[in-house]
């Protein structure tokens, strides 16, 4: 089965750091995958650069048989891959509706109509319907991230690539989010997942990468590798974060 | 332009209703412009001459002025953004040139820039028409008010393109990014996300703009505009009616930045964030 990410010995420079050391990775359709590691380790910048936020200096990236070189290119796989950054980063200036159409208008050329039903049944799916007409900052942070969940699924894209999604948000909150997001999971959405949340691992991943010093150190089943991880690098970190 | 792709604001939520409330209370700041227009008219009314005298004689300048600093200002607006854009651009070259604009014209006094445009401008042209055999060139005689407000609008556009880039820069990586990610390219970026977030933050450097410009519209005098200072000037020149004309001419500019004050602190008021 053609892996609907493929990414070949990337290597990328932030001026002198060498941020990705020569990163192989193949994620087929459905797979969710989370990622963990210490801060500066990488995972971010790989991310990132699955839609060419970051761009990467060497090495390959194909998503879904699109490789990322020309704009054009970037512009088509940002349309099949959704993402969800740690600090929501909704539109301030429009409601939460408004948040969700924009690009679905803008983009894709939806009508008001087949937008606003879109948008509509989305905040319903993410479960907050009843605050359309919100501004993102009337609302809790952990609603504001479900609105920018709903915001990225409105493209129906293919992928969804989650930057650390609940780590800016209040202990009591968290749940609500990582519920979203295992109900993707199980409707067999395609996800990256950077965070450190062992139970949404365990509830909805496949896989669990650990990274350090630009590199994939480890791969295994997240039980396998968050209970009985072979490398000593493995071992260290999650003592740390356990 | 074709319609906006998306709808008018909805309605609003009904939280923080302390807030929402609509004030329909007067800004007191209304009173200065109110007792500069009482006074344009008790001078004009309780003092027939020389003060009607003089503001009908200022009226056509006074149009003119209006009308120079409006145009200017729009034209100024445009060119601004453009000029902020490039600044902000990934090439060097696009990035280098639009620098060197903005350092030269900030580096060169409004007075002179007008001069330039009025004077020298055409006298560049008509040269390189002799030189060409060009009769049109070598004829060429723009009139004043054009020369003018290209003088304005490319002095003011550097300072302007400034007030851009820091608006622009203002906001936060993160909502170019979330655009981006959501396949918009960077036009509709900006359009949709960036600029309606940074005019926000721009307004009242803005409006300080358009004040300044308002003010420095005085400058075209300088080159035969019949603006309202040289209205003013002409008027004293025939009559010698020193005091008086000034006193209204200041009276009447000073009407007019107020007015533009208010204007600007009221757009301000309308384009508060949702919070």
């Amino acid at each position: 089965m053609e892996p609907i990410i493929h990414i070949e010995n990337v290597h990328k420079w932030f001026g002198s750091v060498h941020a990705l050391q020569g990163v192989n990775l193949d994620i087929l359709k459905g797979q969710v995958v989370v990622v963990i590691g210490p801060s500066g380790s990488g995972k971010s910048t790989l991310l990132r650069c699955i839609n060419r936020l970051e761009e990467f200096d060497e090495g390959r990236i194909v998503v879904d048989g699109i490789p990322l070189d020309s704009a054009q290119n970037i512009n088509a796989v940002r349309t099949e891959v959704g993402m969800v950054f740690q600090s929501f980063n909704l539109f301030p200036h429009l409601s939460v509706l408004d948040n969700i159409l924009l690009a679905q208008k803008v983009v894709r050329k939806r009508s008001q109509i087949e937008s606003e039903n879109k948008a509509r049944s989305l905040l319903e799916k993410v479960g907050i319907p009843d605050k359309a007409n919100f501004y993102p900052l009337q609302l809790s942070g952990g609603q504001q991230q479900r609105v920018a969940i709903a915001r990225a699924l409105a493209m129906d894209p293919k992928i969804m690539l989650f930057d650390e999604p609940t780590s800016a948000l209040d202990p009591e909150m968290i749940q609500e989010v990582l519920d979203v997001m295992t109900d993707l999971a199980h409707e067999g959405m395609t996800m990256v997942v950077v965070s450190h949340e062992m139970g949404f691992a365990r509830a909805a991943a496949d896989r669990a990468i650990l990274m350090d010093g630009g590199q994939i150190v480890e791969e295994a089943p997240p039980e396998i590798l968050f209970t009985n991880p072979k490398q000593e690098r493995t071992k260290s970190f999650l003592s740390k974060i356990l | 332009m074709s319609s906006s792709p998306y709808p008018a604001p909805t309605p609003k939520p009904l939280i923080g209703s302390g807030k929402t409330e609509k004030k329909s209370r007067i800004d007191p700041w209304w009173g200065l412009v109110a007792v500069v227009v009482g006074l344009i008219l008790i001078l004009n009314f309780a003092s027939p001459d020389p003060y009607n005298r003089i503001l009908v004689f200022l009226k056509d300048g006074i149009w003119v002025t209006v009308k120079i600093t409006i145009i200017s200002f729009l034209l100024v607006m445009v060119l601004g953004l453009l000029v902020g854009l490039a600044r902000l651009s990934k090439s060097t070259i696009v990035r280098g040139i639009a620098t060197v604009y903005v350092e030269v014209i900030r580096g060169i006094p409004m007075m002179v820039q007008i001069i330039f445009w009025y004077f020298a401008s055409p006298a560049i042209v008509q040269e390189i028409g002799v030189s060409l055999n060009n009769a049109t060139l070598a004829n060429f005689r723009p009139d004043g008010t054009t020369m003018a407000i290209f003088g304005l609008t490319f002095g003011y556009a550097a300072y302007m393109s400034e007030v851009y880039r820091a608006g622009i820069q203002s906001i936060s990586r993160g909502q170019m990014e979330a655009a981006r990610s959501l396949g918009m390219t960077y036009f509709q970026a900006m359009r949709y996300v960036i600029l309606p977030q940074a005019v926000r933050v721009i307004l009242p450097p803005v409006g300080n703009e358009f004040i300044t410009l308002l003010k420095d519209t005085a400058l075209v005098s300088a080159v035969a505009v019949p603006d309202m200072t040289r209205r003013g000037r002409e008027f004293q020149a025939s009559t010698f009616i020193i005091i008086e004309t000034w006193v209204m001419v200041a009276l009447v500019y000073l009407v007019m930045t107020l007015l533009a004050t208010r204007l600007v602190s009221w757009v301000e008021k309308r384009s508060k964030f949702e919070r």
